[in-house]
């Protein structure tokens, strides 16, 4: 599959999706204005992903900040991932969240009520 | 230069009208006033700006991030919902400032809206007003399911999300400009 590595920048993640080193990470701050465009690539690898699925896929999630658009495609991808569990494939999300950032930590526990796989939250 | 005289007067009435602007810029500590052309390059600068300030200053972490969330929502929401000067209308400059009291960190915006969007927006706020901790979160959680990015941010989940993290009652009000526009000004506290 296509090894997607993109680079932070002030308001937007970095993704990495390599199933080369199997290092799934999306970190950092997701704050753009136009999220869609954002994450194009990310949900167009997601699609090749449920064709193709790889078993013991961990995705993880450590964010800063994140805007509700973003908040909506996160969403989005977990939804996504969720139909691939539901399908056979072994996956989990990993989310991480700072000691002090109980909204983060509860944003986790948010998405974990809603979306029907493998969730772990984790302080770091 | 007509253009900017009447720009400043009209956006300066609404904001001393409603939140006696000049009281609050006398009595108050004003971390940062902006009244211009807002963009997501803009958005960065008066978020890293806030950041360092923040951080200098030494505010508790949990605080930090709860205005810095607030802020992103409201900045975005002034420049994706931008109203280009027509026949009709100057456009009015945009304001943004954050004020700072002893109990509360206050964020205040003032953009034009066209009229039509008026009852669905005073709509969503009174409803966000309304809810309970719980209650917002489960509207975060259906709007979230069921929002459309296409839809005007502001008027949606944007709003609920402040409403979550300011964990005070919104402020805001209306003012008619003319026929077609208004200018729509949000008070948000972050209690410290």
């Amino acid at each position: 599959m296509e090894i997607i590595k993109i680079n932070a920048t002030e308001d937007t993640p970095a993704v990495t999706l390599d199933s080369v080193n199997n290092i799934y990470e999306i970190s950092g701050r997701s704050l753009p204005e136009d999220v869609v465009v954002f994450y194009q690539p990310v949900m167009q690898w997601l699609k090749e992903f449920e064709k193709t699925p790889i078993n013991d896929f961990e995705l993880s999630i450590k964010l800063e900040y994140f805007n509700t658009a973003s908040s909506k495609l996160i969403l989005d991808i977990l939804l996504k991932l969720e139909e691939v569990f539901l399908n056979g494939t072994r996956l989990k999300v990993k989310w991480y969240y700072l000691a002090s950032d109980s909204d983060m930590k509860e944003a986790g526990e948010e998405y974990s009520e809603i979306v029907g796989l493998p969730f772990e939250i984790t302080m770091y | 230069m007509e253009k900017s005289s009447i720009k400043s007067n009209s956006a300066q009435k609404p904001l001393s009208k409603i939140f006696n602007f000049h009281k609050i810029m006398d009595e108050k500590d004003i971390m940062l006033v902006y009244c211009g052309e807002f963009s997501q390059e803009l958005n960065k600068t008066l978020l890293s700006f806030t950041e360092r300030k923040f951080k200098a200053e030494n505010v508790e972490d949990n605080t930090r991030r709860k205005v810095f969330n607030i802020m992103v929502e409201i900045l975005q929401n002034i420049s994706k919902n931008k109203i280009e000067s027509t026949e009709n209308i100057t456009e009015v400059d945009a304001v943004f400032m954050i004020g700072n009291n002893n109990d509360d960190y206050i964020l205040i915006s003032s953009n034009m809206i066209g009229n039509g969007k008026i009852p669905l927006l005073k709509s969503r706020i009174d409803e966000v007003n309304s809810l309970d901790k719980d209650g917002l979160k489960q509207l975060y959680q259906k709007a979230r399911l069921n929002n459309s990015l296409t839809e005007s941010a502001g008027a949606g989940i944007g709003m609920i999300d402040i409403a979550r993290k300011s964990e005070n009652k919104l402020e805001y009000s209306f003012e008619e400009l003319n026929s077609e526009y208004s200018i729509f000004s949000l008070l948000v506290r972050i209690s410290k």
